[in-house]
């Protein structure tokens, strides 16, 4: 063991440009598939993040809407009919739409999600500062911590939305009554209003507020019991007519083109990976190459496989390692740099993954190069053969 | 003498197409402890092979081979890796040193390796290359050196745990006259200090100068050996005895022609 640790070790260190070279390689390695798999978190967060993060057990669609949520209408009568299903404590109506928030520094507006809520209902996020919607229908909003941090907001400013109404765009003061955590949906980042707010601030083709009351697209369902999902689930849509509900995962899952977006990066991801470990892998195979010879010798005089193999494992591992704490720091202080509305998370537990994947990928591409050390023979690799 | 080394009617046979080869053919010799032999022979003879046998990195066909009362062929790869780093010193044509330890980190390697690496074996190993005019060089890398020192530097490793037996395939091959002369005295000289069995395969008879015996090996077979004090100065120094090589051995090899000339 100590024999193969002096070696490897000594090797490593009086060829230090070579394997830093290399370690450098497996850094830009690590950097890409942690990005990557930023990337995937951040999209996936981004689309998921407002339904992930309801505080509602069940969301309720239009049947024939096929969970689509821009195409799916819940009018008030068929919320108070959900309501009233045993098992449900609470309903909330939200309604979807989108705007612009103007920012007095920017000449670009930011793209928000404009989600109407009703106050103190399922469907209105908790606030980290401020306080929630008052007035049903205020002119106040909660805007989530990226809006908030893209526009300088704090509580008590003064926000500008601009919408759509006919032809012409028409701009919406409101007060910033809460700051949220970050409440993503459709990739943007969100200001939630009070229903009736929302109805007249969205877009639509002819400008002011609805006739009838305002219908919004989903309705978010708290229970009694919320371990008895799938029991509510079947009594909702049993008692109440023309209605599909699902669970929180079932409905983000079914977002346009969220599992395509997701799988397309998965599979990125894995191809990165294998890049990783045919590279790793490679760069040792030809180091193995180079290595004949003196594999050969130390053989010849009995050096046994264990301590080749474990110089060699010693070698991937310490040049592994030391890429992927680079490439991770190097990731993270890039990570820094990025405005808040780049959809990349950071998220704990698939950097874990990735990191961990490449810690084992690497020496598991190598250990084809440990093999074929093994497979040295003395006397071909010192000219002995007869 | 008791024989630190002894082979036994060992025969390699290789697999040529349909047809049998013998590399080496029914060859016996033993070599004492303290003594040093030339093992030489034209290309082809089997001397190489015969090495390779003797240092258990390759199995006969048939006979065996005993290092200090071992017989090595009853022996599995890896006993035999184990005995080689313990009881054989090897000493190569080229590849001898690991490029990224000094000079004495390659000596110490053996002692590594065997797990002597103590302050009484770092000494050994310090003294046994200040013997071989090393002190200077105890730091330097291998591509510090120049071919001579490389080669000396592996002697010093091949004789690091006294070893039972001392191999040298072709140990100055690289090497100009002088240095050559100069590395085949001080292994001769170890070999006998430490009383270890010594051999040294060469093609240059000039350094048979330094062996106690010559076996000259021919198709595969010893064809004679030759211990006289008067032989091997006529091998070494045909001019001197008005002789060729091919007289005292039969046969024109390696530097016959130079040596003419």
């Amino acid at each position: 063991m100590s024999t193969a640790i002096h070696l490897a070790v000594l090797e490593i260190w009086r060829n230090k440009g070579r394997f830093a070279l290399f370690s450098m390689v497996v850094a830009l390695i690590t950097v890409l598939i942690l990005f990557v798999a930023a990337l995937g978190e951040g999209l996936g967060t981004g689309n998921r993040e407002f339904i992930e993060k309801l505080n509602a057990e069940l969301i309720v669609y239009q049947d024939t809407a096929r969970l689509s949520i821009s195409s799916s209408r819940v009018d008030g009568d068929t919320q108070r009919a959900v309501r009233y299903v045993d098992g449900v404590r609470e309903v909330g109506a939200v309604g979807f739409s989108s705007a612009a928030v103007m920012l007095a520094e920017r000449a670009d507006p930011l793209d928000v999600a404009l989600i109407g809520v009703e106050p103190g209902k399922p469907g209105q996020p908790p606030v980290r500062t401020g306080q929630g919607l008052r007035r049903k229908n205020g002119d106040e909003a909660i805007v989530d911590r990226t809006v908030a941090a893209v526009a300088g907001l704090q509580v008590g400013d003064a926000i500008t939305l601009r919408t759509l109404q006919g032809d012409e765009d028409e701009f919406y003061t409101l007060e910033v009554v809460g700051i949220s955590e970050s409440q993503k949906y459709g990739i943007r980042p969100s200001v939630f209003v009070p229903l009736l707010t929302w109805d007249t601030v969205r877009a639509k083709g002819t400008p002011g507020r609805s006739t009838t009351a305002p219908t919004g697209n989903v309705v978010a369902v708290q229970l009694e019991d919320p371990t008895q999902i799938d029991a509510a689930r079947r009594q909702i849509e049993a008692r109440v007519d023309g209605v599909q509900a699902v669970d929180r995962r079932t409905a983000y899952e079914n977002t346009p083109g969220y599992t395509e977006q997701q799988s397309t990066l998965s599979t990125q991801n894995a191809f990165a990976l294998l890049i990783g470990v045919l590279v790793i892998g490679g760069f040792f195979q030809i180091q193995t190459l180079q290595k004949v010879p003196q594999i050969g010798m130390l053989k010849a005089i009995g050096t046994s496989n264990a301590v080749v193999a474990l110089a060699a494992l010693l070698q991937i591992g310490v040049v592994t390692l030391l890429g992927v704490l680079i490439g991770s720091l190097a990731t993270f202080a890039l990570s820094l740099g990025f405005p808040p509305n780049i959809p990349i998370v950071f998220e704990l537990n698939s950097a874990a993954i990735a990191v961990g994947s490449i810690l084992l990928m690497g020496p598991l591409g190598g250990l084809v190069a440990i093999r074929n050390s093994l497979r040295v023979e003395p006397l071909i690799a010192l000219g002995l053969s007869a | 003498m008791k024989a630190a080394l002894e082979a036994q009617s060992v025969t390699k046979q290789y697999q040529s197409g349909n047809n049998t080869v013998n590399a080496v053919d029914d060859v016996s010799f033993g070599v004492g402890a303290g003594e040093f032999v030339a093992l030489v022979g034209p290309s082809g003879s089997g001397k190489t092979t015969m090495l390779a046998m003797l240092a258990g990195l390759l199995q006969p066909t048939s006979g065996t081979i005993a290092v200090d009362g071992h017989t090595l062929s009853t022996m599995s790869e890896a006993e035999r890796a184990r005995f080689r780093r313990r009881k054989i010193g090897f000493t190569f044509q080229a590849n001898n040193l690991i490029p990224y330890l000094t000079v004495l980190e390659n000596v110490e390697l053996m002692l590594r390796l065997n797990g002597e690496h103590d302050r009484a074996g770092r000494a050994r190993a310090r003294s046994l290359l200040v013997l071989l005019g090393l002190e200077e060089r105890l730091d330097a890398l291998p591509s510090q050196l120049s071919g001579g020192q490389q080669q000396r530097v592996a002697i010093a490793r091949s004789l690091i745990n006294r070893p039972a037996v001392v191999l040298a395939d072709e140990p100055t091959a690289s090497l100009d006259t002088e240095r050559a002369y100069q590395v085949v005295e001080t292994l001769a000289n170890l070999v006998h200090e430490q009383g270890s069995a010594g051999i040294m395969v060469t093609h240059d008879l000039r350094m048979v100068e330094y062996a106690d015996r010559v076996i000259q090996m021919l198709d595969g077979r010893v064809d004679r050996i030759l211990s006289s004090h008067a032989d091997l100065a006529c091998l070494a120094n045909p001019a001197e005895c008005r002789m060729i090589p091919s007289d005292v051995l039969g046969y024109g090899i390696g530097t016959t022609a130079a040596m003419r000339a």
